[in-house]
């Protein structure tokens, strides 16, 4: 019993190994994968990002120019990323924040053949 | 390694231990910024490529893993005490849940439940990987308890910080990944060593685009049949202690 007592002790004396999070965030590391976003600018809705995604969470359709990504089935993983041939998805440093409610990425992209200046991104 | 970490303090926590849980998982936080640093993600590391690694680590990273080891391996030893010769961990844990070395064997045990009956196997003293180039012996306690799989993993532990100096100091420059092409023809299979034991992958192909077989065979669904001889004649409030002491993943088993 009187073992864990010197630990108990030094943890007095020490500094706290939390954070009060949310009101405090640790600053993120260099590289690391955090939230998956889509230029719709740039991207020309190719589906290759669809193809390789391990999780199949990404659906593309080229011929209305959507991109959607499922975030709760995403694994972060970068390979989207990694073959973008346009380099329109990108990783932010930060970490998603938790959410209520499930919700899906949506992307509406410019029709290229019908040419409707419709170019609005929604979430 | 972190797994290692996360059970030990899951472990202390199932005998209501709950001080130990926060120390043990308050060094897995090192590791796990450790991952996050050098592979980009906490957990689901999504490191590993065909023919190879995705990231590389440069010097200064090196040498932040082997500063933050020491001090994770210096944190580590300091619970050695409280955890092994603590008069009511001892009760709770000596002598519960016994599996004898012949009954682990033909239950077809993997990992620290079969090493922790006193049984020398270790699938990375296969050579795989960079396993070959490293010195390491597997770790056995003879008893077969409760208190000897703990033991194991906790030896596992400061084991891992060894293999992993070994691994940085030696690390060689080069190419982090080969290139491959083609599509598989034919059929594989691979043993490799987990924290939870050994897992074994079938993987059969026919040169299509799509595999013609997988089958992976995770060490819980090995495990979960040596609870059968653990469990009898025990009290109830010592179940959740023997159950853990197998480190079940039942998201693992059930695929």
């Amino acid at each position: 019993m009187f073992k864990m007592t010197p630990n108990i002790l030094k943890n007095l004396i020490t500094e706290k190994a939390t954070r009060l999070y949310p009101f405090e965030v640790r600053a993120p590391y260099d590289n690391v994968r955090g939230e998956l976003t889509n230029d719709a600018e740039k991207c020309n809705f190719c589906g290759i990002c669809a193809a390789k995604c391990p999780s199949q969470c990404i659906t593309v359709d080229k011929k209305n120019a959507t991109w959607q990504c499922e975030m709760f089935s995403c694994l972060f993983c970068g390979i989207c990323v990694e073959s973008c041939p346009k380099k329109s998805l990108t990783q932010e440093l930060a970490h998603r924040k938790p959410v209520r409610e499930k919700e899906i990425i949506f992307i509406q992209g410019e029709v290229k053949a019908k040419e409707i200046p419709n170019d609005s991104e929604s979430r | 390694m972190h797994s290692h970490l996360l059970w030990l303090g899951l472990f202390a926590d199932s005998f209501g231990f709950e001080s130990m849980f926060m120390q043990f998982w308050r060094i897995r936080e090192k590791i796990l910024n450790i991952n996050e640093s050098t592979t980009g993600n906490r957990v689901i590391v999504s490191v590993n490529a065909i023919g190879g690694v995705r990231r590389d680590l440069n010097p200064e990273q090196q040498r932040w893993i082997l500063s933050e080891l020491s001090e994770v391996e210096k944190m580590i030893k300091t619970l050695e005490a409280p955890l092994f010769e603590d008069y009511t961990v001892k009760k709770r844990t000596v002598g519960k849940g016994i599996l004898s070395a012949e009954k682990a064997m033909e239950l077809g045990t993997v990992g620290p439940t079969l090493r922790g009956s006193g049984i020398a196997q270790d699938m990375r003293s296969l050579g795989y990987a960079a396993f070959a180039e490293l010195d390491f012996s597997p770790v056995t306690q003879p008893n077969g308890d409760c208190w000897s799989r703990c033991k194991v993993r906790f030896l596992e532990s400061l084991q891992s910080i060894d293999l992993i100096r070994q691994a940085v100091t030696r690390l060689p420059n080069g190419e982090i990944s080969a290139k491959f092409k083609g599509r598989p023809d034919g059929e594989i299979v691979s043993r490799v060593e987990q924290p939870r034991g050994e897992v074994f992958y079938y993987i059969k192909a026919k040169g299509d685009k799509y595999l013609d077989r997988l089958r992976i065979r995770t060490p819980t669904f090995a495990n979960i049949p040596a609870l059968l001889t653990m469990l009898p004649g025990m009290y109830l409030s010592d179940v959740p202690v023997i159950v853990l002491s197998i480190d079940p993943c039942i998201s693992c088993t059930e695929r």
